[in-house]
């Protein structure tokens, strides 16, 4: 079966006053239909560029990238735009809901993008928000919610479009530890259901509950078995 | 996309109410004065126009200043410049001043004008009551006259004065009818004048000269050869002396007078655009501030999707709204502005659609041309850079 992401030697870098930084070094990566995979890493190991090039917000310098059988590489601007709106569903660290949208009007959100009628789109948001547990906040503004609550808005609007991969950039980063605990058992249950996730952080107690563990260290990636943590 | 571009922009513009406002306050202020000023400037030239043309749009005006051995024309001159062609008529003036006297009530010095039918004639509205100078009066030198509103009040307030007798240089005038007041700052205020034939004047008032002419004309259009024409006969008339009389085409008068109007409200409105361009700046600076401040968004925006195109829209569709309703408030009080000024300077004024639509026209321009450059800058954003600044 063809992969959701496949990645053949992908490198990044940045060309500062010093000269080139190599931030990515022949990354490769593969993911497969209704993988739960986390990528873990320090801060500065280059996971969030990793992220970035997945979500088709950064290009990389060389390499081969294919998401869901279409060489990104080769897209314009407006293409990409169009990718990150069906393919890719993005969960930000600190959530990203918009302070003035009530919960259902930020799920819609990337629908309005994709060009859907306003009464599909709030039929389609609801079902979504009936589904990460907010049935009743639907029309609460984000300030009216608690953090774990703001982060189920933010996975409904990435799950809302369907898209080929939910992409976790440190979903918990800015929860306590319960909430935090809560919001990794929603994508258990949610890949459950089949929804491919590719979730980036740097706890390892968070990364272990992934069915697939990378690490990622100075710009290198290795894929190891799933095994007790060792310190 | 475009229903929700403007929902969002609506959004956006309603939460910073006060800030909305002062940024909107240029345009306002633009529009306003742009509205205002042309009106005013429109009202007054509508107003003073119809008063030039009241004098007469068809007519000629001819001065005599005289000559040492003829002080003016004499009627056989007069007859001349009647038979030219393209002359409809003339009506010559004879004016002294002397008093008047009723019922032992004396005005000192009042202007006493002879003139003929053919000046009643060409324009009825003249006469306010009683009838105005006839052919008859002219042949017989009849003792007739018609008096200006003024000396009406001074004279005969609260009565009939038509019927009436009174004393003009030691004669006995019957009074045949009066003057319509006319308008205050007329050059040919009739209020305080006495008017009797022309003829009667020639006789009893010891003048023996027409010390002015008004030539009215069968064809506007033609006035030039005409004027021509007439400069012959009193270029003959007067030993070829040019200085010895003025001549005045009406119709010269009025156009030159409404293409200096017209001049006037085109630079006025050019000086009140530069107030549009000041606001237009300071909506640029608004959509620039407003832009660094959401950056997130616009990351997130353009992660959830959003195509530069998008982000473009959303914004450009700020600013216009901006500066449209700026231009719909300036509209408003521009014209609020120029009915409360024109009541005070007492003009009429009536406010065009075209002086609108240009102004909405320049204000929707103003909001695309100024928000162009920073809507194109929000959807340039790097949707990274735009993120990471959380």
């Amino acid at each position: 079966m063809q992969p959701v992401l496949s990645m053949r030697n992908i490198c990044k870098s940045y060309y500062t006053g010093t000269g080139e930084l190599k931030v990515l070094k022949n990354v490769n990566l593969t993911v497969q239909k209704g993988d739960f995979l986390s990528i873990l890493g320090p801060s500065g190991s280059g996971k969030t560029t990793l992220m970035n090039i997945i979500g088709c917000l950064d290009t990389p310098t060389s390499g081969k990238y294919i998401l869901s059988g279409r060489n990104i590489l080769d897209m314009d601007e407006f293409e990409l735009a169009s990718v990150r709106n069906r393919e890719i569903g993005f969960i930000f660290q600190n959530f990203c809901i918009l302070p003035r949208l009530t919960a259902l009007q930020n799920v819609e959100l990337p629908l309005i993008y994709s060009g859907v009628p306003f009464s599909i789109r709030k039929t389609k948001a609801m079902e979504i928000l009936e589904r990460v547990g907010l049935a009743d906040k639907m029309h609460s503004l984000p300030n009216q919610l608690s953090g774990g609550q703001q982060q189920r808005v933010a996975i409904a609007r990435a799950m809302v479009t369907n898209p080929s991969i939910l992409l976790a950039d440190e979903p918990t980063g800015a929860l306590d530890q319960k909430t935090g605990n809560q919001i990794v058992s929603l994508f258990e249950e949610l890949n459950r259901d089949g929804i491919t996730i590719v979730m980036i952080t740097h706890d390892r107690n968070i990364a272990v509950r992934a069915g697939r563990i990378v690490h990622i260290l100075d710009g290198i990636v290795s894929e190891q078995e799933l095994k007790p943590f060792v310190s | 996309m475009f229903l929700e571009s403007i929902r969002m922009s609506w959004m956006n513009i309603t939460k910073n109410k006060l800030r909305s406002f002062l940024t909107m306050l240029g345009i306002v202020i633009g529009v306003a004065s742009i509205i205002a000023l042309i009106t005013l400037v429109r009202g007054a030239a509508d107003n003073i126009s119809a008063e030039v043309t009241e004098l007469g749009g068809n007519k000629i005006f001819i001065n005599i200043i005289g000559t040492p051995l003829k002080q003016g024309l004499s009627r056989d001159d007069a007859e001349i410049i009647k038979s030219v062609e393209n002359v409809e008529g003339i009506s010559p003036t004879i004016s002294g001043k002397t008093a008047i006297v009723y019922k032992g009530n004396v005005i000192e010095n009042v202007s006493i004008q002879g003139k003929n039918e053919v000046y009643f004639k060409a324009d009825p509205g003249l006469i306010r009551s009683g009838r105005a100078i006839n052919i008859l009066d002219l042949e017989n030198k009849s003792r007739v006259a018609i008096i200006g509103s003024n000396i009406v009040k001074d004279l005969f307030f609260g009565t009939n004065p038509i019927g009436e007798k009174i004393l003009i240089n030691g004669n006995t005038y019957t009074i045949i009818g009066t003057l319509e007041a006319t308008r205050g700052f007329s050059m040919s205020s009739t209020n305080d004048v006495v008017i009797i034939p022309y003829t009667t004047a020639l006789q009893s008032l010891g003048i023996k000269d027409i010390s002015s002419l008004d030539v009215y004309l069968d064809d506007t259009s033609l006035a030039d050869e005409t004027v021509v024409k007439i400069k012959g006969v009193l270029n003959r008339a007067f030993n070829y002396r040019e200085d010895s009389y003025t001549i005045f085409n009406m119709g010269d008068i009025i156009e030159s007078f409404q293409s200096i109007m017209s001049m006037m409200s085109l630079l006025l409105a050019g000086i009140a655009a530069i107030s549009l361009i000041v606001g237009g700046i300071g909506i640029m600076n608004m959509m620039l501030v407003t832009i660094s401040e959401r950056t997130t968004e616009i990351g997130l925006r353009k992660a959830l999707g959003a195509t530069p195109y998008t982000i473009c829209l959303q914004f450009l569709i700020e600013s216009i709204f901006l500066s449209v309703i700026g231009g719909l408030l300036g509209l408003f009080f521009g014209a609020l502005l120029a009915y409360v000024l024109a009541a005070f300077i007492g003009i009429n004024i009536s406010i065009l659609f075209s002086t609108n639509a240009l102004a909405m026209g320049f204000s929707a321009a103003v909001g695309i041309v100024f928000g162009y450059m920073p809507a194109k800058k929000a959807s340039r954003l790097n949707p990274i850079d735009a993120l990471r600044s959380l």
